[in-house]
């Protein structure tokens, strides 16, 4: 069993024999605003994921490379219950991700690029709604939340002001905090450490470390940053055009694709580099949405 | 395994937090509450100096009674209009705020959630109203020597239950789309408000107009609340008004939880619940 939360009553049930990430031939297609034709479709469907399979043991940290575009972002949507896949199956420590989504709710939380606030309210303010929606009373959360800020590094004699005021890198430990307040025994980081200048981002890494380490978490970090999967994940997947096309070890990866460094292994899988975007996969969610708006 | 007792603690807590969210909303909003009070109390005034305005011209009318029969017209629209905008944002705001996402991960039931919403907005809501009557009232000699106030505010908290439910089925409408679908909202809440004798009984209507203010909550909500403050009928007199309203809400409320769950699949199927804005 997970870490007993210390302001959770009821722990989330996690199913010890399961594995915390079970995905098999996960699909996800959007559909794509596509030039008129005379006789043709004006849409048409991009694989954002692509018959995807992995598995991630209890415990383990997973991060996943891929350009913008790539298929990661829509990953952790489907993991979040925020997306219906289109094939394939995936399940969070044995619980089906579509068939139960409130049982996978319980113990999964993320951490995205954005970290999205009230920006009028405060970071306590935003922090305690938040464990309401998790069943976590205002008893319960009246010391836990500075206690947790308190360790993200958020100073907290400014857990008062509105998040407008507090710069990125203050908003992105409020989110980690967000994220820590719910027990989540699976914490999906979706480029957590994007736009963060290099200190805030040395201290992210270090607290998602903390989490790796002291806690029983299992994390499937999303990065563009090659030292932060090298350095923090026990093993390393590429994902390119919704494929998964390798997750192995840093070493065994960079071992494989016979090259010094995982950029270069990243060049090798995917023969591109990541400066260049795919313009395919789950940007199409904003293309759809534009044509619909 | 959770007990239902630990199932239905955490749902109240989830409700309490959205309750809770929109109080800390309109702490840091408050000035804007204030001057979208002044708008509306000065909105109302302009339509109750009506009955004032037809007496000054040569009307034979009882301008007590007409501009107590408009002032109730004035009020209950300020506060439906709070109702629809409270529900109909559930989604357009939180988009908009990009909190969407989080909302729609947590194990929070949908019902719960929408429950919050429509508790807060009938609360904040029926505060405004009384508010707006009490400060426009001091500029007129209004009719209510007869008026039960206590039967006019139950009319009104039953006929809130029809009124969540369909602002509960037009808060679909930003999860299908994001931007017009905030925008037939507000149409749909002006038909609604349109057919239902705000200001006018609704038999000046042409015929098909009739069709829906029969089936319309407003319209119930408005007849009640006029009888009881106009000629102060009794709880008992309005059976008949007040169960109508009751069905009406069996029927707005799962059928809205419905149509939100529906769109909260399309809107997941489709990739629609990312932020804009």
């Amino acid at each position: 069993m997970s870490q007993p939360h210390p302001i959770l009553e009821t722990p989330p049930q996690v199913l010890t024999a399961a594995p915390a990430i079970e995905v098999i031939e996960l699909r996800k297609e959007f559909r794509r605003k596509a030039p008129r034709t005379a006789t043709g479709p004006r849409r048409r469907r991009i694989a954002a994921l692509d018959g995807v399979t992995f598995t991630v043991a209890r415990g383990e940290t997973v991060a996943i490379l891929g350009q913008n575009g790539s298929g990661k972002s829509t990953l952790v949507r489907l993991l979040s219950t925020l997306l219906l896949h289109d094939g394939g199956t995936a399940k969070v420590f044995g619980h089906d991700v579509f068939r139960e989504p409130r049982a996978v709710r319980r113990l999964v939380n993320r951490v995205s690029v954005e970290a999205s606030f009230f920006k009028k309210m405060s970071a306590a303010e935003n922090l305690s709604y938040a464990a309401r929606f998790y069943g976590i009373s205002a008893r319960e959360t009246r010391d836990e939340i500075p206690r947790i800020l308190g360790r993200v590094g958020f100073p907290i004699n400014r857990r008062t002001e509105p998040m407008e005021n507090l710069s990125r890198g203050m908003q992105q430990k409020v989110a980690l905090a967000r994220a820590l307040l719910t027990a989540p025994v699976l914490l999906l980081l979706d480029e957590p450490t994007t736009g963060l200048d290099p200190r805030s981002k040395l201290e992210v890494q270090k607290f998602v470390r903390e989490i790796r380490d002291v806690h029983d978490a299992t994390i499937l970090l999303c990065t563009h940053d090659m030292t932060e999967a090298d350095t923090l994940a026990d093993r390393v997947g590429i994902i390119d055009r919704g494929k998964l096309l390798a997750l192995k070890t840093p070493d065994a990866l960079k071992r494989h694709y016979g090259t010094a460094t995982l950029e270069e292994a990243f060049f090798a899988a995917t023969g591109r580099t990541f400066a260049e975007d795919s313009d395919e996969g789950e940007d199409d969610e904003d293309d759809e949405r534009e044509v619909l708006a | 395994m959770r007990s239902r007792a630990q199932l239905l603690r955490s749902e109240l807590i989830g409700v309490a937090g959205v309750i809770e969210r929109n109080l800390y909303l309109t702490r840091r909003y408050i000035w804007w509450d204030v001057a979208f009070l002044v708008w509306t109390v000065a909105n109302t005034l302009t339509i109750v100096f009506i009955g004032r305005g037809i007496e000054a011209s040569g009307g034979a009318i009882d301008v007590e009674r007409v501009t107590t029969y408009l002032l109730i017209g004035a009020v209950i629209w300020a506060y439906l209009g709070i109702i629809f905008e409270f529900i109909t944002e559930t989604v357009a705001w939180e988009r908009w705020e990009g909190t969407i996402e989080y909302t729609f991960m947590a194990p929070l039931r949908r019902s719960a959630h929408l429950a919050g919403m429509a508790a807060f907005a009938v609360v904040y809501g029926l505060i405004r109203a009384l508010l707006i009557f009490g400060i426009v009232g001091l500029f007129f000699d209004l009719s209510l020597s007869n008026a039960n106030f206590l039967a006019a505010i139950v009319v009104l908290l039953v006929a809130s239950v029809s009124f969540a439910g369909i602002g509960i089925m037009t808060a679909v409408l930003p999860l299908i789309s994001p931007e017009k679908g905030a925008q037939l909202g507000f149409v749909a809440q002006g038909v609604l408000l349109v057919v239902s004798g705000i200001y006018y009984p609704v038999s000046v209507l042409p015929d098909w107009m009739k069709w829906l203010a029969a089936i319309s909550p407003a319209t119930y909500a408005l007849d009640g609340v006029r009888d009881a403050l106009l000629d102060g009928a009794d709880l008992t007199t309005m059976g008949p008004t007040l169960g109508i309203l009751v069905l009406i809400g069996a029927v707005c409320i799962p059928a809205g939880l419905a149509l939100f769950s529906a769109g909260e699949r399309y809107a997941k199927r489709h990739g629609k619940l990312k932020r804009s804005g």
